[in-house]
Formats: structure tokens, C-alpha cells, sequence
């Protein structure tokens, strides 16, 4: 056959990595603020603010009684509360949630171990050092330490040559 | 002067830092950063925000253009430009001097540098190229902090091509002392599986000693790579089964380092991903499964304690043992586990519990009656989260007798739900439903309209679709057929009598084409009432014009002239002009049919039976077309996977120069060769539809009706037959044991129970009565009376799942959202920890006697692993020594009878030549196929031979062939036309290389008639070796230069050099040049350049050098893959010696 037509079959094709994983992680306070973001598939930066916003608003809509896991579009949202931020992680319907749940946990333990009781103003102040951390456990939507003084070795490495 | 004190400014602050924490929130507070920050949480306003963010930009791109900026204020500029990034606001200006900044940076700077390199950039773009030689650079480092920086980026992200240029790099991190540097070399590993998995095809021996690794992190790193392989390929790592069962046992076992521990569990993730592993490898293999159960009986058991993260990993191995081969006392236990996480107060094991119990009824549907109260009280839970994956469950246990209450509960749902991803996904379950058990036509009918309704225009395509085609089919009796239809007219006529203007544009379709075809069904219904409610749908403002062509083709159906003709002469001299040509076309084609009455019996046939149409899948009225298109110099048809993967290449940067792209010979395009273009594009559709069905298979409805039940309390099922089992149903007593009253209830509701329930209480057993009815008798008994009938009278396709994630581009924030400011500062302050529930913290009560066994806390996994093993290298193909079909062995094997005799039927041109065994393709009942390849000095020959082994002759054989990597062209004439009985037709084609890749394959087909007129058609494939199409290429030293600059693609590789006598270097590249065929252009000292040709013209250049005991070799090709495809070969090659 000929190809006369200029039709578009851009059919997203979706690597076999994509079916279970971590698609984002959130830090975001109660008025809605994002204080810390990490996208592990691609999403314009256009639309981050518009999807954060929404996602945000329908966790703070629950009650502390409701389930943690919500299903937003086509894809889950595991929230949990410290004080007045929140960590939202987005995944797969295929991951397992409550492992999710006790994931955003350990990354809170483990800042709260580096910056010896956290809080968000840590966070805002030490975004990059948030962020190295966060690099240290999650890699391209999956968990890839879960060891708290592994994961803050590199972190606390550079630390010391900095302080040298 | 002026310098020293700026230097002393930008210090200051970081000098105060030093002293003080590096979390301390106050050292910052003066610095730019610092000012960003204050103004971010005193923010109150969207526009606000945008204001700060845009002067924010403009300060940042000033500043950072400066020659002057410091690496260190470099640093603090790309967090600022982070922070504006992540409120959502473009900083792109700053892209390329984070890469400088990792390039140029030290330590805390380049970490950053590289950090904002991997949030500001994505995968594919092309600034990313830039980020190549600074990796390269830091790879290469003493600094082993550097070392670790690159490996993470690099794990993150990095351009494809160019994996290449650093993979020896970060092999030889795998044997770094440092754990971590080995760690992140391995994650780095797994990245290049994800993104060019033949790039690393070579050195799986390398992840099976990362599995084997001394540091567990190492072994848990690699365990990714593992997963993602044995997913795709469960069959080639079943041997590695007990070594990930020992690797648990440990874990669970508690033989990790205690620092591996979260809440005095073991390495809980880690146990997560093993589970996951496990259940891909035992899935359908009962022996591979046994290995496994004991370690999963001490993993349940070991899971008691009552947290969180005990939960997440008993549902990982819940699910485990319900996917692998059953065993009895597991099953018993992990049902049991099951029962805990749904009784549980706590909502998110609750959630959970539902969850798995959805996963499981799909293999054993009565569990879902043990706990069909609490399924109850979900149902009516009063989080819609819960509320929804209740309904997931009911969905999955779904038959023909708890249908209808079922749908009603979904429906229920899609009133109060407003997500519309919600509603899309209910709506196509319940049309699924609805069309399997439909108990009568009445029911069917209005759930559609509700589900046409509700859904409105986001649902599925073909809901209302896959509806017409089985109205028009009908099923077995006329009558029922007939009363269908008209329930469909009468209850749509009332409802264009209502206010149509509320119906969605769909079912305003659906409509119009039922009372189109069947409103004449109806006799008191007069065609020209139905003409005018038609028209009146003409005339709403909201009609879409899809919707209007719907409305005019059935007022088509309906116009009879004389007193209709007043509505359709108005309606079609409106449309008769209309913009739209679609429309416009309808009008006219109304206003003809309807003034010739007979055009339109002929054209419209009432009634006509839609199977009557023959429609020629193979296009081949379009032959014509296509071949004058071709002559006039049109490009062939490209399937639209190819067309998109050719897309995806040119969208990559072309290093390569014009002249030698790929050759496409326009001999290739000619009718004659050309075969049947739908043969190709239908088997990529084809192709397509079967991974698209896999996918599918893991996630959605599984049809418990009519398919063969497997699963049970008691492990697999014998094969019963249906009155058997029908014949089983438990007779309920009237004294149960509590335990299994609820399963009575379901049976009979009447039983009488011994204590008085509650009104409320009542109602609930009775909705259970009425949801779990039929799963415990396998729907083989009936309690509504009559026998059901089989359900599946209407069947429809698998749908493509719902429309990708998209984002409402709302902008708003809730006003409700935004507090006072003062709030803030409040809660800023506040450890993020202290305001949890205590209880989640203080679980710290250890197990002091697992700690104990940690000592020397490694796992001893090497004795267990097995050599990486080399089977599937066995060369298929017997070379120019090897005398074939010579073999005196006694002939007692059939297949070899076969080749002994079919070698006579090698054509004469081709019998001195060497050729593989003739390996049987694929046969039927009439015909053989047999096929081998022949190798001549420029070309390779594949020859089928169609042996017709049956007693009588068979006529229009038509034999096609064709390949995805190689162009197949074929020689003398294709055996076609009629075979007498036990006569062999050969066909030759002439295979020369298009598309590089490990392995190449030749599909084809041979469609014949049998006499009694039946067409039938076998298909086969037959694989081809790559080093077959291997030919020495003769070059001098200098043409070897020129073309070595000129050729762009290139892959780098260690090869182990042979060592058995004088000179490595020639010994290696003599076996190579034996085996593969290459031409050994000149050797000097140390180096060798080699060169070959793969058929016909793709040629590929090799540089060999000798460097620490390895044979360093460089391979540069015209041709994407080819250098990667070689060294496959190459290893391969040295490794068989």
C-alpha cells in the first residue's frame, strides 16, 4: 500500500518499566504551596502546576479517618500528613500502595535524621540537599535504597569535603 | 581591590553557614535564596506569586550570564531557578549553565550542577549530548565522591546513543572495592536496559555476579535488572529460582545488617521486590513453584507483627502464592491474611484487603462469600475510595444470577461520582456487563439507556458500537430478536417525545439508527411521526453534525413519499446546501431515495442480513493503484509501527552522512515482490492486538463464567465435569458451624438462623443473598427457578484501556486553601515528626533475637548460583567444513529421514554448496514445510520446501515470505498454483540484510485449496543466524582510513583474547576471522584492523587492540546496531571456542 496519508500514529508506546512505578513525589503544605517536586515520567511544566493543584486539593479534601490512597485519573495517589505538609506520591494502579505509604515514612525519617528534626523550613532552605536525598532513594520510579545511612553516605561525603 | 571585597560579600554567607548546621534554617536567611523564600511563604496570591517568580527570573538570567558569577553563587542560582521551576514557571535560559556548573563545579556545586541537569532537562533533550564528556570526565576521577555523582546522573538520565561512549567506564566500576560505586554502576546498568536493552545484551554474566555480590545493596541493585528481564522472559532465569529463594530466606531470616532494617523489620522492600521476582517465576510452572513455598509459608509467618510495612509485605506475598502453582495449607493461610486486612479498623488495610481479595477471586470466587458481609459494609462505606474498589471486586464476581444487583450498586455510584475517569471506566464494566448476563431484553435495554445516558460522550467508542452490532446480529430465536428491537423503539420513542436537547450526542446516534432500522417493528407507530421527531433532532442547536448525518441517514431508511414528503423535501433542501460535505451528501442522497421508491428498497434493503457482506480483507482491488502509485515514484506502504519507529530515529540527531543510508532498491517496491502488503500490516496489527492483550490480561475482568475453573481451597482443580460438579453443591444444614454460616446465608436465605437479627441486620443478608449468589455452586445451579441460559450470547472485544492520564488545565487554587500568613510562620517551625501519631514511632519494641544472628550480616548466595550458562549459542548453521546431510547415522529419527530425502530436492545450482539442516517449519494435515539456507559467496539462499503429504492434490498454492530485518527477494518463479499428492515444491529467495539486529527472522505463509473448495493456510517463520550474512570485506589499510572517519556508528568492547599459543592477537583474530568470516586488513604490533560486509552491502570496521590481557575492540559501521549486532557475534564466537 501507498502512504498517501499524513496521519499522526504517535501511539505513545509505554516501556515495559512504566507498569509499576513511582510517577512523582510531592511535598506540599496545607495552603497549597509546593515546597518540593520530582517527576520520574515526563510532564510538561506547563501542566505540573494545574495536575499539583488538583492532586493537592483533592487530598486535603479528606479526612483524617479516609483512606490514604486515592485514585486520581488513571493512576494512584498515596498522601500522607506531617504537621502541615503533605508528601503525595503518584503511582501505578500495579504498585503496592501500603508500601508506598511506608516508603514517604522512611524519607521522612531519614531528614529527620540529616537535618535532626525537620522541618519545613529545612526543607525550603535545603531543597537541594531534599532533592540529593530523594535521588539517593528513588530512581526512575523505582525504590533503589532503603537503607537510611546509605542513602545519606553521599550526601553527608560531600558535607565533609565541603567543610574541609 | 573591588574583586577581594565582592569575593569576601559571596563568602559571607556560606562563611556563616560553615560554623553552624547544615540544616539550620537561619544561616541563609540574608542571602538571595534566603530573600526567594521569605517572599514564597509570604505569598497570598496566585498573581502575587507570578510577580515575585518573574522578577525572580529576571534577576537569575542577569546575574547568571555574568563572567563574573562564581561557581558558588553559580550554585545558589540554580536552586533559586529549581525553585522557580517547580512553581511552574520556564527558567530554559538556565539549562546550559547547570550543565556548566556540573561540568566545572566542585563537590556540593557539581552534585547540584548534576541535580538540576536531571529536573530541568528531559530524556530526549539535546543539551543532554553536552553532559556526555563531563560524565566521561568524572567516571574517570580519583575523587570517588565525583565517581559516585556521574554514576547517579547517569542512572537518571542519559542520552541513548551515547551509552556506548561510557559502558566500559562503567563496567569496570562493577569490580570497584566500594560498595557503592559498584551499587550505583549496576543501577547505572539497569538504566541502559530500560532505555537500549541490546546495548547490554552482552554482559548478563556481569548482573548474574552482581546477584552474587557480597554487599547486599550491590545484590539488591541488581535485582532490578532481574525483575525487569524475567518479566519479559520468565523461562530463561527459572535456574536463578532457588537463589532468589535463598536470598530471601536470609532476609526474612534476618541475616542483613541491622542498618538494613526499617521498624526492626528486615529489609522490607527488599522482601517486596524478591515476592514480586518469585511470582513471575512460578507462574504456570508447578516445580519452579515448589522451591518456593516453604520460604513463602516462612514469610507469612514471620509477618506478624502489627505494622504497617508487615502488611504491605504479606499483601506482596498473598499475592504471590495466588499467582504461583497452588498449594493447599498456603492458600488456607493467605486467605486467612486476607480476612485480617479486610476486617481491619484501620481504612487503608481495609483498602488493601479489598484489593487483594479483587486479585484473588479471579482464581477462587468463594472467597469472596467468606467475607461477603463486610464486602456488604464497604459497599456502603462512606469513603467513596473504598466505596469504588468494593465495586471493582463485584465486578470481577459477576454472573448471571447477581447481575442486576450488581449493575444497580455501579450505577448507584455513577449518580453521586463526578470524576470522570470514574465514570468512563464504570460505564464500559457495567455495558460489559450488561451485554454477558442480561437476564431479559427489558433490563438490557434500560441499563444501555442509562449507560448511554450517564456516560454521555466520554465513554468508550465502541459501547454504543459493539450495542448496534448485536442488536442488527440478534441471537438464535427470530422472536426473541424481534422483541428486543422493539423494546429498544418503545422505550427511545418516549424519550425523543421528552426532551431529547439533555441526551448525549452518542446516544442521540444510537437512537436515530435503531428507530432508522426497526421503528416499522412497531405497527401503531406511524413512519411519519418518527420522521418529524428525527427532524426535530435536525434542529437543536447542541446537535453535532456527526450526530445530524446519523439523523438524516435513518430519516433515509424511513422517507416512503407521499405524506412524509413534506418533512424530508424541508429537510433536505436545508442540508442540500449545508457547509458540511458529509451533510450535504446525506441531504441528497435523502431527497433521491425518497422520490424513488424502488433505488431504495435496493439500496436499503429492510431487514438485510449484515453477515451476507463479503469484504476482501486483502485489498487487492486496490493492486492497480498501488503499483501505478509505486511506478509514479510514491514510497512504499510503511506499517505504523515502523513508520513510527523510522520517526523516532530521524527525530535523533543524524551523525550520519547522506550517502551511505540505508539503500531501499526500488526492485524491492515492484508489484511482483512486493507480496501481499496486508500479509505485513495485518501481522503487526496483529502483533500489536497480542501484546496489547497481555498487557490487558494482568489487569482487567477475567470472566468467571465460562471459563474453566482451575483454582480452589483445596489447590487446582481436577477437571470436573459441569453435571459433577453441579451434583456437588453442599445441601446446608440447619446447624453450621459459625464459620460457614455466612456461605449458607448466601445458598438460602430463608434458612432460619437461630438468633433473631435486626431489621437493618436483614437487609444486609439479604443484599448478600443476592450479590453472592452463584459463586459457591459455580453458577451451575440456579435459585432464581429456571436454568440460565448461556450467558455469553453476546461477546464483544477486548476494549483498549481509557484515554492517557490528562490534567484539568484548571489554574484556580481553592480560596479555602489559602490561610493567613501568620498561620504559616507557625507551622513552618514545627518538627514534622512530633505531631504523628506516637504509636507509629515507639514500635521500637525489638526482636533481640534476630539481631543476633547477624554477625557477619552478608548473604551466601554465591554457592548457590549456577555459571552463567551458554545454552542457546549452539550454531545453528553447519559452515563450510561440516559435510551436511552426509550423516551415516542409523536412520531412525523421522526428522532426519526427511532431510536425507528432501536434500535431493535442492536445486542443482545449489547442491555443491554448503547449507544448514533442513529443519521442519510447520505442517498440517496436507502439507510439510521444510526449510534450510545455503550459503554462496554473495548471497545467502533460503529454500522452502512444501512437501504435500496427502492422498489427494491441492490446488492455488500460493507461497509468500518476508522478513522485518531483511529484504527478501525472490528467486525463479514461486511455487504456485496445483501440487499433486506427495509431490515437494521448492521455493529459493535471495536474503540480503535491510535491518541489523541479533537475530533475524522470515515469516511467511502458504495459503492452497483444498479440493473440496475450503482455502486454508499455514503460517511459519524461520530464524537466520546474522553471522550467515557475513562476508569477508577486502580493503587496503587506506581505504580502511577513510571510511573508518566516515562511518558514525561505533561500539566499544573488551574481548577476552586466546592465549593458548604464541600470539594472543593473531590467535583471536584467526579464530574470528574462521568463524565469522572477517577479513584481517593488516596487523601491527599491538593492533589489528579487520573488516566485513554484511549481505549485500552493510559494511562494518573493526579496530582490535591488545590492552591488559583483553582485546580492546572498536567497531564503526554506516548502519545503526550493526556494531552492537557484531560484537554480540563476536563475544558469542570466542566464547563457543
Amino acid at each position: 500500500m501507498v502512504c498517501t496519508d499524513n496521519i499522526d500514529f504517535t501511539i505513545p508506546l509505554q516501556p515495559a518499566a512504566d507498569r509499576r512505578m513511582i510517577k512523582f513525589v510531592l511535598m506540599v503544605n496545607r495552603q497549597g504551596q509546593t515546597r518540593l517536586s520530582r517527576y520520574y515520567h515526563s510532564v510538561e511544566l506547563s501542566r505540573r502546576a494545574a495536575l499539583e493543584a488538583d492532586v493537592v486539593r483533592y487530598c486535603l479534601s479528606r479526612k483524617k479517618d479516609q483512606c490514604s490512597f486515592v485514585e486520581y485519573k488513571d493512576f494512584k495517589v498515596v498522601y500522607r500528613q506531617y504537621a502541615a505538609l503533605y508528601i503525595v506520591v503518584g503511582i501505578t494502579d500495579s504498585e503496592n500502595e501500603l508500601s508506598i505509604y511506608e516508603l514517604v515514612h522512611n524519607f521522612v525519617e531519614v531528614l529527620d535524621k540529616y537535618f535532626s528534626r525537620v522541618s519545613e523550613l529545612d526543607i525550603m532552605f535545603n531543597l537541594d540537599r531534599v532533592h540529593i536525598i530523594l535521588d539517593e532513594m528513588i530512581q526512575n520510579g523505582h525504590i533503589v535504597e532503603t537503607n537510611k545511612s546509605r542513602i545519606l553516605a553521599p550526601l553527608t561525603a560531600i558535607d565533609k569535603m565541603v567543610e574541609s | 581591590m573591588s574583586d577581594v571585597v565582592e569575593k569576601t560579600l559571596t563568602a559571607l554567607p556560606s562563611l556563616l553557614s560553615l560554623d553552624s548546621h547544615p540544616g539550620s534554617a537561619k544561616l541563609s536567611s540574608t542571602s538571595k535564596l534566603g530573600n526567594l523564600i521569605r517572599g514564597i511563604t509570604e505569598l497570598t496570591s496566585k498573581h502575587e506569586e507570578e510577580k515575585l517568580i518573574q522578577h525572580e527570573l529576571l534577576a537569575i538570567k542577569e546575574q547568571v550570564s555574568s563572567p563574573n558569577t562564581t561557581m558558588r553563587q553559580m550554585k545558589e542560582l540554580m536552586v533559586r531557578s529549581i525553585y522557580c521551576e517547580m512553581l511552574g514557571y520556564e527558567a530554559s535560559f538556565s539549562y546550559i549553565h547547570a550543565i556548566k556548573l556540573a561540568q566545572q563545579g566542585t563537590v556540593l556545586e557539581k552534585r547540584v550542577g548534576y541535580l538540576a541537569v536531571s529536573l530541568f532537562l528531559n530524556e530526549s533533550h539535546e543539551l543532554l549530548l553536552l553532559l556526555v564528556n563531563t560524565v566521561l570526565k568524572d567516571l574517570q576521577s580519583t575523587n570517588l565522591i565525583e565517581v559516585c555523582m556521574a554514576l547517579t546522573v547517569v542512572s537518571q538520565m542519559f542520552p541513548k546513543d551515547m551509552i556506548p561512549a561510557i559502558l566500559p567506564l562503567v563496567e569496570e566500576k562493577l569490580n570497584h572495592p566500594k560498595e557503592i560505586i559498584r551499587r550505583k554502576a549496576v543501577l547505572a546498568l539497569y538504566k541502559f536496559y530500560l532505555i537500549a536493552p541490546n546495548q547490554v545484551q552482552h554482559i548478563h554474566n556481569k548482573f548474574r555476579k552482581a546477584l552474587c555480590d557480597k554487599d547486599p545493596g550491590v545484590m539488591t541493585a541488581s535485582l532490578h535488572i532481574y525483575l525487569q528481564m524475567i518479566q519479559e522472559n520468565p523461562d530463561a532465569y527459572k535456574d536463578l529460582t532457588p537463589s532468589f529463594v535463598t536470598i530471601l530466606k536470609q532476609v526474612v531470616g534476618g541475616k542483613l545488617p541491622m542498618d538494613f532494617n526499617y521498624h526492626t523489620v528486615p529489609a522490607p522492600w527488599l522482601q517486596i521486590q524478591l515476592l514480586r521476582i518469585l511470582a513471575l517465576l512460578g507462574k504456570n510452572d508447578q516445580s519452579t513453584s515448589e522451591v518456593m513455598y516453604e520460604v513463602l509459608d516462612e514469610s507469612l509467618r514471620r509477618a506478624e507483627m502489627n505494622h504497617n510495612i508487615t502488611y504491605a509485605i504479606l499483601y506482596e506475598c498473598v499475592k504471590c502464592i495466588y499467582t504461583i502453582h497452588p498449594k493447599s495449607d498456603l492458600l488456607e493461610k493467605a486467605a486467612k491474611c486476607i480476612g485480617n486486612f479486610v476486617l481491619s479498623p484501620k481504612i487503608n488495610l481495609k483498602y488493601l484487603g479489598l484489593k487483594a481479595l479483587t486479585y484473588v477471586v479471579q482464581q477462587d470466587p468463594k472467597l469472596a462469600l467468606q467475607h461477603q458481609m463486610t464486602i456488604i459494609e464497604c459497599l456502603d462505606h462512606p469513603d467513596l475510595i473504598i466505596k469504588r474498589e468494593t465495586l471493582e471486586l463485584l465486578f470481577r464476581i459477576t454472573n448471571a444470577q447477581n447481575v442486576t444487583v450488581i449493575v444497580e450498586k455501579m450505577l448507584e455510584f455513577l449518580c453521586i461520582s463526578e470524576d470522570d475517569h470514574t465514570t468512563i471506566d464504570l460505564v464500559g464494566k457495567v455495558a460489559e456487563l450488561a451485554e454477558k448476563y442480561a437476564p431479559d431484553n427489558e433490563w438490557f435495554i434500560e441499563t444501555m439507556n442509562t449507560v448511554f445516558s450517564l456516560g454521555g460522550d466520554m465513554m468508550q467508542p465502541d459501547i454504543p458500537n459493539s450495542f448496534l452490532k448485536l442488536l442488527s446480529e440478534g441471537f438464535d430465536s427470530v422472536e426473541e430478536d424481534r422483541k428486543l428491537k422493539l423494546f429498544a423503539v418503545n422505550s427511545y420513542v418516549p424519550l425523543l417525545r421528552g426532551e431529547p436537547g439533555k441526551l448525549p450526542q452518542r446516544f442521540l446516534q444510537v437512537i436515530s439508527w435503531v428507530l432508522g432500522e426497526y421503528s416499522h417493528l412497531r405497527e401503531d407507530l406511524e413512519p411519519a411521526e418518527v420522521l418529524s421527531l428525527l427532524a426535530k433532532l435536525l434542529d437543536m442547536k447542541n446537535s453535532s453534525s456527526e450526530t445530524k448525518s446519523w439523523v438524516l441517514m435513518a430519516m433515509t431508511k424511513l422517507c416512503k413519499g407521499g405524506t412524509d414528503a413534506s418533512v424530508t423535501q424541508e429537510v433536505s433542501e436545508t442540508y442540500s446546501s449545508s457547509l458540511d460535505t458529509v451533510l450535504r451528501q446525506r441531504a441528497h442522497e435523502l431527497q433521491y431515495l425518497s422520490q424513488d421508491p424502488e433505488l431504495r428498497a435496493r439500496v436499503l434493503p429492510r431487514g438485510a442480513n449484515p453477515e451476507t457482506l463479503e469484504v476482501d480483507s486483502s485489498l487487492s482491488f486496490l493492486d492497480r493503484f498501488v503499483s501505478e502509485a509505486l511506478a509514479a515514484g510514491a514510497a512504499p506502504y510503511k506499517p505504523p509501527h515502523q513508520r513510527q519507529e523510522e520517526l523516532d530515529q530521524s527525530k535523533a540527531l543524524s551523525l550520519e552522512p547522506y550517502g551511505l543510508s540505508l539503500p531501499i532498491s526500488m526492485s524491492s517496491c515492484s508489484i511482483t515482490d512486493r507480496q501481499s502488503p496486508t500479509l505485513l500490516s495485518m501481522s503487526s496489527g496483529l502483533s500489536g492486538d497480542s501484546a496489547d492483550l497481555s498487557h490487558k490480561g494482568g489487569s482487567s475482568a477475567l470472566k468467571l463464567d465460562g471459563v474453566k475453573r482451575v483454582w480452589g481451597r483445596e489447590g487446582y482443580l481436577a477437571q470436573r465435569e459441569p453435571v459433577e460438579e453441579a451434583a456437588q453443591v453442599e445441601v446446608p444444614s440447619p446447624i453450621q458451624s459459625p464459620g460457614r454460616q455466612g456461605e449458607g446465608d448466601s445458598l438460602h436465605s430463608q434458612t432460619p438462623t437461630q438468633t433473631p437479627t435486626p431489621e437493618p441486620e436483614q437487609e444486609k443478608q439479604q443484599l448478600a443473598s443476592s450479590l453472592f449468589v452463584g459463586l459457591a455452586s459455580q453458577s451451575s445451579v440456579s435459585l432464581m427457578g429456571k436454568s440460565e441460559p448461556t450467558p455469553q450470547r453476546f461477546r464483544r472485544k477486548a476494549k483498549g484501556q481509557g484515554p492517557g492520564s490528562s490534567f484539568n488545565a484548571s489554574e484556580q487554587i481553592s480560596s479555602s486553601l489559602i490561610s493567613p500568613p501568620s498561620a504559616v510562620d507557625n507551622l513552618l517551625c514545627n518538627n514534622l515528626l512530633d505531631s504523628n501519631n506516637a504509636s507509629e514511632l515507639a514500635e521500637q519494641t525489638s526482636q533481640l533475637s534476630q539481631r543476633l544472628t547477624t554477625a557477619n550480616g552478608t548473604c551466601h548466595t554465591e554457592a548457590e548460583l549456577t555459571e552463567p550458562d551458554t545454552k542457546g549459542c549452539n550454531p545453528a548453521l553447519r559452515r563450510d567444513n561440516c559435510v551436511v546431510a552426509a550423516d551415516p547415522g542409523p536412520h531412525d529419527d523421522p526428522g532426519r529421514l526427511t532431510e536425507v530425502c528432501l536434500d535431493s530436492y535442492l536445486p542443482a545450482e545449489l547442491s555443491g554448496l554448503s547449507h544448514s539442516e533442513i529443519a521442519p517449519l510447520c505442517a498440517n494435515q496436507s502439507l510439510n514445510l521444510s526449510a534450510c539456507h545455503v550459503q554462496k559467496e554473495d548471497s545467502l539462499i533460503l529454500v522452502v520446501f512444501i512437501i504435500n503429504s496427502s492422498e489427494s492434490a491441492i490446488q492455488q498454492m500460493l507461497l509468500q515470505v518476508d522478513s522485518e530485518e531483511l529484504e527478501v527477494s525472490c528467486l525463479c518463479d514461486s511455487p504456485a498454483g496445483e501440487m499433486t499428492s506427495h509431490s515437494v515444491a521448492v521455493g529459493q529467495y535471495s536474503l540480503t540484510v535491510k535491518r541489523p539486529a541479533v537475530h533475524v527472522e522470515v515469516v511467511g505463509t502458504v495459503s492452497y485449496q483444498l479440493p473440496a473448495g475450503t482455502s486454508q493456510s499455514l503460517q511459519f517463520s524461520y530464524k537466520v543466524p546474522l553471522t550467515s550474512f557475513i562476508r569477508p570485506f577486502v580493503v587496503s589499510t587506506e581505504e580502511y582510513g577513510t571510511m573508518w572517519l566516515s562511518f558514525s556508528h561505533d561500539t566499544k568492547q573488551n574481548l577476552t583474547l586466546i592465549n593458548d599459543n604464541q600470539e594472543p592477537l593473531t590467535a583471536t583474530l584467526n579464530a574470528l576471522k574462521k568463524k565469522l568470516q572477517l577479513h584481517v586488513v593488516e596487523v601491527i604490533g599491538m593492533e589489528g584492523i579487520v573488516a566485513c560486509r554484511l549481505l549485500q552491502d552493510l559494511p562494518c570496521l573493526m579496530h582490535c587492540r591488545v590492552n591488559a590481557g583483553w582485546l580492546a575492540v572498536w567497531l564503526r559501521s554506516p548502519v545503526p546496531d550493526l556494531p552492537d549486532c557484531l560484537i554480540y557475534h563476536c563475544q558469542r564466537a570466542l566464547q563457543s571456542l
